[in-house]
Order: C-alpha cells, then structure tokens, then sequence
C-alpha cells in the first residue's frame, strides 16, 4: 500500500464525508429530534437534485444558487407533509407502522414520479468549476469535491448556530425532550415541529444540489442514501449535529478505503453494513445520550 | 380440538377454492392467465407473509425483496449444482429464507420498531450487493434458468405447474396466517402491537414470539421467490430485489386490513390483478406510482383498509 494512495483515500473520504452530513443533517433532524422516520428524504434530495439540474440546464444558473432559490419552495413541502403526517398520524395517536409506510409511499411516489417525467437517464449539471483538477502537493482535491463540502459545512454550522442561539432553533431541541413544558414556555409545539420538519425538508434542496455536481443522477439513486443517511444519523447519535458530522466524516473515509482498495461494487454494503452493527453493538450511536 | 377441526375445514375449503380457480384457468385455455394469475398468487404469497410479521405483531419490514431474492437465489445455485424438483427447491428457499429471518431478528429486534424497519432494508441492501460480486449465481450480469417445456411424467405445460406449485403456496401461506391468527400465538403477536412493554411486563415471551414471527414471514416470502427463476428464466440481481415487492407487500395489507388474514388476500387480489391490467394497458412505471398513491391514500383516510371499511358500513347497517 503505497502513502500517497492512503492519503488520497483518506482525503477523498474527508471530502465525501462533508457532503454525506449535508444528505444527513435533515435525517438527524426530523428523526434525530423530532422522531419522525422520514425514510423518504433521499427522495427529496434526488428532487433537488432535478431542480437544480432544470434551473442548470434551462437559464444556466448555478445549481448551488439554482437550490438556494428553490429553498422557500423545499419549506413549504417540508411544512405542508408535517401538516399532513400530524392530521393523519400523530394527533390520532396511530401506531408508527403506518407512519412508516406512509413515508414509504412518499418514497416511491417520488421516485417513480421523477422516472415517468424523467426517464431512467443520467442527468448532470454544468458549472466552471466541476471539471478542473487540481492539487496540493500530491493530494488530490477536486472542486467538484471541494465545493459541495465547503458549502455543506457552512450548512451544518449555520444550522447548529440557529439550534443553539436561537429562541426557535432552542424551542426546536425541547420540543424533543418536553412538549408539555414547551407549552408551558408559550410555544406551540405543533408549530415548531412544522417548522423543524421544513428545515429538515429544505436542506435537502441543497444536498440535492451537492450531489449532482458531484455525480451524474438518474431516480432510483435516493435508495443508495437511505442506508447511508440512517447509518450516519444513528453512528453519530441520534439528534447530534456534531455526531451527524463525525459520522459522516467515518463513513466517507471507510467507503473511500473500500473503494480504493476492494472496488467500487462492494461500497453500497459498507453503509449498511456498518449501521447493522452499530445497531447491534451501539445504538445509541457515538456520542449518544 | 375444536378448533382443529375447524382449521382442517379452512383448509379444506381452501384447496377446494383453489381447486376451482386452477380448473377455471384451465378452462379459458390460454397461457397469459397462467402468466398473469402466477404474478397475482405470488403477491397474494408475500402479503401473507408480509402481514404475519407487520400486522400481527406491528414490526415494518421494508427487505421483503431480500427474502423474496434468498429464495429466488437459492434455486439459482442448486440448480446449477443439480436440477432438483420445484417442491423441493420451495423447501430450500424456506429454509434459507428462515434462517436468514431468524437471524436478522436476533440481531435487530431488540431495538426500537422503526430502527427494526430500517435494519430491513438495509439487509436488503446488504444482501444485494453480495449477490452483485458473487459470480457463481450470476453476479451483476444475471443467470440463466432454463424451463423445461412440460414436467417430466406428467403432460403438464411448465407454466400451469408453476401456477400450481404457487396456488399451492398461496393455500399454504393463508392457512397458517388464520391459524397463528386463531392460536394463543395470535395473541401473543397482538399483545406486541398494542403494547410491547406491558405484554413483556405480564410475562409474555416477547422475544420468542418475535424471533417465531420474522422465521415464519421470513420463510414464506422465500418461498415465493424459489419458482421464480423457472418462472423468469433470466434472474437478475435488480430484478429480483426490486423495491416494487417491498412496495406490494407493503400496499396490499395496508389496503386490503391488516388485522385478519382476509386483508393481504383481498388486497393482493385487488392490486395484483389491478397492476396486471395497467401494465398491459398503460405502463409499469404509471401502474407503480398508481400503487405509491394508493398506499399514502389508505392509510391516511382507511386505516384499517378495505376490511375495516366494510366492517364499519357493516356495523352502522
């Protein structure tokens, strides 16, 4: 095993662990806090991932400013299936079985929505930066990789700032813990739930966007990231942005080892794979309470 | 006693239904109803087995297709070995398909029911990018099974005996959800759903009757996926996991009710025979989204399906 491919394995795993917490950090939100199994969020992700690629390839813009301007858009999704999943789900007080197969319905729905519009073609985006190579001594970093990271974890910061310095953002974390305290503080908790849930929704805007500069997209993609998303979200710790980050980080540098050194074919086992012991072993994740 | 009796009436009336449909197919004559009616019966088979697991004991499997593909699997690599009989073959993807359920919920079924769903599929996920580099089934390419034209001994066309192997399946299947359904089993399974802890706490062997219920799911859904490869001819690994089993499996309870055995089969029967007729006649991503819809429509306003909406008109009559 020679040094310089150990480390740009492990550079590349760095540079796709970023991105991977920007696909995770609306997973650790609406199932890390709020304890709503959105399994349909990689779908949501492929979605920005066609709307970036629309704005890209109709009015040239940007994909990452092409996702920033379809955030409110992301929002009001986020917002209105919150809406719908309490009216149906939690305000009955319905088993979880039947939440879970709703977002699983949304899932496919999605998916398939975007085959009978799309086709099962790849789709890319075109921007300057996305084919240029470029090095630091004899490590690799391309921009292709490098943005979506950068971007992602100006996200991450930005949303942990708001959890944690905001009266919304704090309100957003006891909703977890009390909500009948939460009341007492005069929020709505059905409220800031919704709101939670369309944060949770609208990063997915970005991630979308992310993921299509980094690789072509075609429909079915979304289930590749299930696995990732919840083995992150549960090896960092439910709830945790700073595990959602960590996890992210070890899971892009174990797929990068895999790849680097077994083959591709074998990366999409790694994920699930990992989450299937962290599961057994640990489930309260890494830095879980 | 009794009550023994009266499942071996169920089950007699069963194969007489069963009877009926297989002289009833024979009757029209043509292939395409053995074609058709396999694709049906395998669903009316999963959603079965899907509900003895989701709706008696409340636990979300989303790796149906897993199950689904051990089975199909399993054929695949015995008959490459030795053609053996299709029977036997079933027996082997239930074994198989057991076992792997068995382990899965020693493993899992500790946790909480969501992480329980998501484990599912991760299993699915797992199992698919094994096959993938596994070349002596095929890898990523695919293997070929051929179908003998007529079963060796009797003059049967190969279809109608794969129709009838899965008929018998379905009677198999839907015979032992009523009889778990009738048996302190059942209740066992029920106390789970309505309240896992308080069921444990009163000193019923949640595990146990757990690891009973992800065996047995497990092993059907296996079953159904031995035939397949005769069936198909040509089995790969995307189609044979594909996620539109999970969906089905998933569906069919939701809107046929997920309380009785009657729910899988009615909502199998409807929404299989409904895919067939728009995969035909529009197309089968249009007939999946139709399938997608349907689910988020069910069980948003009829939770408790077909069955409970018949139940509630009944009752207000």
């Amino acid at each position: 095993m020679s040094y310089d491919l150990l480390l740009n394995a492990v550079m590349a795993g760095l540079l796709l662990g970023g991105f991977y917490a920007a696909v995770t950090v609306g997973i650790s939100i609406s199932f890390g806090i709020l304890d709503i199994v959105n399994i349909a969020h990689p779908a949501f992700i492929i979605l920005g991932s066609y709307i970036a690629y629309i704005l890209n390839a109709q009015l040239g813009l940007d994909p990452i400013a092409a996702s920033i301007i379809a955030l409110p858009v992301f929002y009001g999704l986020g917002a209105a299936i919150y809406q719908t999943y309490y009216l149906s789900f939690e305000k009955r007080g319905q088993d979880p079985l039947r939440g879970l197969a709703f977002f699983f319905g949304i899932l496919f729905i999605t998916e398939v929505a975007l085959v009978l519009e799309f086709g099962v073609d790849y789709r890319y985006v075109q921007a300057g930066y996305i084919d240029q190579p470029w090095h630091i001594g004899i490590v690799d970093l391309p921009p292709r990789m490098l943005v979506p990271c950068l971007m992602s974890l100006v996200m991450l910061a930005a949303l942990q700032l708001f959890l944690t310095r905001t009266f919304t953002g704090r309100a957003i974390m006891a909703v977890a813990q009390d909500q009948l305290a939460l009341q007492l503080m005069a929020a709505n908790p059905i409220r800031i739930k919704r709101i939670a849930f369309a944060i949770s929704i609208a990063t997915a805007s970005l991630a979308g966007a992310f993921l299509i500069i980094i690789q072509p997209v075609e429909p079915s993609m979304g289930r590749d990231y299930i696995g990732r998303v919840f083995a992150i979200c549960v090896l960092g710790g439910l709830g945790s942005l700073p595990g959602t980050l960590i996890g992210a980080m070890l899971l892009g540098i174990v797929e990068s080892f895999t790849a680097t050194f077994y083959g591709p074919s074998w990366a999409p086992a790694v994920s699930f794979g990992l989450l299937l012991l962290t599961l057994a072993v640990r489930p309260m994740g890494l830095l879980g309470r | 006693m009794n009550s023994a009796i009266r499942s071996g009436r169920f089950a007699l009336a069963c194969i007489l239904v069963a009877a009926a449909v297989f002289a009833g197919a024979r009757a029209i004559g043509n292939d395409y109803v053995f074609f058709a009616g396999y694709t049906v019966l395998q669903f009316v088979v999963l959603a079965t087995a899907w509900n003895i697991l989701g709706g008696y004991t409340g636990y979300v499997n989303f790796g149906t297709a897993a199950f689904f593909a051990l089975g199909a699997y399993a054929t695949v690599f015995f008959h490459k070995f030795y053609p053996l009989p299709v029977p036997v073959l079933v027996a082997i993807g239930a074994a198989v398909s057991g076992l792997v359920g068995l382990g899965m919920g020693y493993l899992t079924l500790r946790l909480r029911g969501a992480f329980f769903a998501i484990a599912t599929l991760a299993l699915a996920v797992v199992l698919q990018t094994l096959v993938v580099n596994w070349n002596y089934v095929g890898g990523s390419r695919g293997a070929y099974v051929i179908r003998p034209a007529e079963v060796p001994g009797l003059s049967l066309p190969y279809i109608q005996y794969l129709f009838l192997i899965m008929l018998a399946l379905a009677v198999i299947a839907i015979a032992t959800a009523r009889s778990i359904e009738r048996s302190k089993l059942g209740y066992g399974f029920a106390t789970i759903r309505d309240d896992e802890l308080a069921a444990e706490a009163s000193g019923v062997p949640t595990l146990r009757l757990k690891l009973i219920a992800t065996t047995l799911s497990g092993a059907l859904m296996g079953m159904a996926g031995a035939p397949f490869p005769y069936y198909i001819g040509y089995l790969q690994p995307s189609s044979a996991f594909a996620l539109e089993y999970a969906v089905n499996s998933i569906a069919m309870p939701m809107i046929g009710g997920t309380t009785s055995w009657i729910g899988p089969l009615v909502g199998a029967l409807l929404m299989g025979t409904l895919q067939q007729v728009t995969t035909v006649t529009i197309s089968s991503a249009v007939n999946l989204l139709i399938v997608g819809l349907l689910l988020v429509g069910f069980v948003i306003i009829a939770p408790n399906g077909l069955v409970g909406l018949a139940r509630r008109a009944s009752s207000q009559r």
